[in-house]
């Protein structure tokens, strides 16, 4: 457990392979604590966490809030509408006020690319990113390596492949950042405004058929599609974008029997994913989400349960 | 003007600034001469009378630099910067002229506001400040501003920066206009329907940073705008601040051909990439945008060519509190009067040798005095006394903390160059020198 000295988990892409294995290795210690009758351990007792939530959440608040309470921390809600920034406080004042109330470890959503770095470097609580705009999701990506590692026992040379609205989407960064990392070959599919051909710099594959990857790919990760009156100039529209890259069940039959079903939700039935295909045994989209909460444990204990935040 | 008074003494009698590498680029002249000062103007020698003497051995002694594109934030901003702070600023970089820009709380677009800044100016300036006007009411981009009123006010040139005039229509008509009272019309080349709300180079970094891109594209098609209607008007246009490769290209075809299109450039552009942005830091937000390392190749290859004549360092101070917020929520911009000398020196003449240090003081005098015609940028008998002196070989560091600026936002501190202006003189008095 000495690889990891952070206070913050800002991004994937400022972690190195053994700081990422850590994490995972410490989420897998953590899971079964959910699966006791008695899903508490007393790690963060004393603690104080605020999920600070800038941009509307209800699923990643939640599991972080359960997270946080599985380790015995107290756990403080506040979201944009309820906070002062609605009021032009600066998100660095109203930071530094949780941290005047002693908050130990603060949960950032906001739609800034980079405003979790930001706070970190300005405040003494840790900072655990929930989504930065479009940059990052990092607990996102670990929860989403973390159920493919547990179900294939590693990463390395697994062909994965991330399909939908890569552009706008923190979560397909993170996997990104993480999946190369530990040694995947990663690929991304979808229209070529959404997936330009730039990201290959990245040190990934880009593809604009998804028929390229079924028969050869060990995971799908589809990612939501937002609707059209958000991405109008992107994409004509969503039945074109069904007909192209949607997973439709002719498409899923295609997939090798080992390959897994991913989605880190909230899913549209029908557009990125047919209905039939999100609840198929190839399927691991509700897994994803219990393993959403040993994941956030991990990442709690490791930047704020150390010896850096006196008791 | 208020002025340093250490040195008032130099105004009672005339002086001799001996044994220096003049570099005159108005008149080709590159020698080790004395140049004479008497009554704030570049004089013959003078017989017997008591001189002062300011020994310049081992500097270059240089027309006074112009920047011209400057925004001193008065009036309406003067949290940010005062006419007072960033001419000290300018002078600690070595400048006797800036031009300021319009884009002020209200913005200069009428004669009056244009009254104002010169009579403050002349109030608390230590260095010429020019000013000029707005394209539109408002930089609104909808309607003319009054040309003839802004010109009878003494503005050198027209330019709504900050904003561009998207109105491809209306833009013609402005630079068509213009030219009945000879005045260039500058413009920062910016669509905005290809630029959005992007607020970094639109490349790897920007994919892999999640930040909205400022394509490349979006300069590149009004440039290749201005060139079109700089052609069907024969009249000049300059287009500012030039951060892509493919700008350059496009300059150098249109002036090639004759065309009255010319570019400048800002040290950051050639001194920093996109690759900067990695920790979100808004002091390297800036627009248009940092970019690639093609692009500083570009844009240094132009400055040698001859496509791009000027430079220039888009002062643009935010006040602190402005600056420190999520970066996609910081205004663009950054400060540069007393760094920008230093870098282009360090880069250009120094480290790349691209450009001979005459051409760079060229691109900072003779150059720019040419496009705005002013009466400066020489160092003819007769030209006001305005003077730079330059140790070219004076290693040092930028400490922003130690700036004439009221507003901090640099990327460049602690950055070490090599070169420096050491002494800056303004119709024959120093206004600032190394202390």
């Amino acid at each position: 457990m000495s690889t990891w000295t952070k206070k913050d988990l800002v991004g994937l892409d400022a972690l190195t392979a053994a700081e990422i294995i850590h994490l995972l290795d410490t989420a897998k210690a953590f899971k079964g604590v959910g699966e006791r009758n008695l899903k508490k351990v007393p790690a963060l007792r004393g603690k104080t966490l605020v999920n600070f939530f800038v941009e509307p959440s209800t699923r990643t608040r939640t599991s972080f809030e359960i997270a946080a309470m599985r380790l015995s921390a107290d756990v403080v809600n506040i979201s944009a509408t309820a906070s002062s920034l609605q009021k032009g406080e600066t998100l660095k004042d109203t930071a530094l006020n949780l941290q005047a109330l002693r908050a130990d470890i603060i949960v950032l959503r906001h739609s800034s690319p980079g405003s979790s770095q930001f706070l970190s470097e300005r405040l003494e609580s840790s900072i655990i990113n929930a989504g930065d705009g479009a940059h990052e999701h990092p607990t996102q990506g670990l929860l989403d390596i973390f159920t493919i590692r547990e179900r294939f026992g590693r990463i390395e040379g697994l062909n994965i492949a991330i399909i939908g609205d890569i552009l706008f989407s923190r979560v397909a960064r993170s996997n990104i950042f993480g999946l190369l990392k530990l040694g995947a070959n990663v690929t991304l599919v979808g229209p070529s405004t959404l997936v330009p051909k730039r990201f290959e710099q990245l040190g990934v594959q880009v593809r604009h058929r998804i028929d390229d990857i079924l028969e050869t790919a060990d995971v799908v990760n589809l990612l939501r599609i937002q609707h059209e009156r958000q991405r109008k100039e992107y994409f004509p529209g969503l039945g074109e974008y069904v007909s192209l890259f949607g997973l439709t069940k002719p498409r899923a039959a295609r997939l090798a029997p080992h390959c897994l079903i991913m989605h880190p939700g909230p899913i549209n039935r029908g557009v990125e994913i047919d209905s039939d295909v999100a609840d198929s045994t190839q399927s691991v989209i509700l897994e994803q989400v219990t393993n959403g909460i040993a994941v956030r444990m991990a990442v709690l204990y490791s930047c704020a349960g150390g010896a850096h935040i006196p008791a | 003007m208020k002025r340093d008074r250490r040195h008032a003494e130099e105004e009672m009698k005339p002086t001799r600034i001996t044994n220096g590498r003049l570099i005159d680029p108005a008149n080709n002249r590159d020698e080790i001469a004395d140049l004479w000062i008497a009554n704030g103007k570049i004089t013959t020698p003078q017989p017997d009378a008591e001189i002062h003497t300011i020994d310049a051995t081992g500097l270059v002694v240089a027309p006074g630099l112009i920047d011209i594109h400057v925004h001193l934030r008065e009036p309406g901003q003067s949290h940010k910067e005062t006419i007072a702070t960033a001419t000290r600023a300018a002078a600690a970089g070595g400048f006797t002229s800036v031009v300021a820009m319009p884009n002020t709380s209200p913005s200069a677009d009428s004669a009056a506001t244009i009254t104002w800044i010169k009579e403050k100016a002349a109030r608390e300036a230590c260095v010429n400040v020019f000013c000029t006007g707005a394209l539109t009411k408002g930089i609104k981009g909808e309607e003319l501003a009054p040309f003839g009123a802004l010109f009878n006010a003494g503005v050198v040139a027209l330019t709504d920066d900050g904003h561009c005039i998207q109105n491809h229509e209306l833009m013609r008509r402005a630079v068509e206009y213009a030219r009945m009272f000879g005045l260039p019309v500058m413009d920062h080349c910016q669509d905005y329907a290809v630029v959005g709300d992007g607020i970094m180079h639109e490349g790897e970094w920007s994919l892999r940073l999640g930040l909205p891109g400022w394509p490349r594209t979006g300069e590149e098609l009004i440039v290749a705008r201005n060139i079109m209607l700089a052609e069907l008007c024969d009249s000049p246009i300059h287009c500012q601040h030039i951060s892509s490769s493919g700008s350059v290209r496009l300059l150098r075809e249109a002036r090639a051909r004759g065309i009255k299109i010319s570019g400048e450039v800002c040290p950051h552009h050639i001194a920093l990439t996109d690759a900067s942005l990695a920790a979100f830091d808004s002091n390297f937000k800036m627009n248009p945008p940092l970019r690639a390392q093609e692009d500083i190749e570009a844009i240094i290859e132009g400055i040698a060519d001859g496509t791009l004549t000027i430079l220039c360092s888009d002062h643009a101070p935010h006040a602190a509190y402005e600056k420190e917020v999520e970066i996609d929520h910081a205004p663009f911009g950054i400060t540069g009067l007393e760094t920008e000398f230093a870098t282009f020196h360090d880069i250009l003449v120094h480290k790349r040798k691209a450009i001979p240090l005459p051409r760079l003081i060229a691109l900072y005098t003779s150059e720019p005095a040419k496009l705005l015609n002013l009466d400066r940028g020489t160092l003819s008998v007769g030209a006001p006394a305005d003077i730079t002196l330059i140790d070219p070989t004076l290693e040092w560091t930028f400490d922003k903390n130690a700036s004439a600026s009221l507003s901090k936002n640099t990327p460049f501190h602690g950055h070490t160059w090599r070169g420096r202006a050491i002494r800056t003189v303004v119709a024959g008095e120093t206004v600032w020198s190394l202390a």
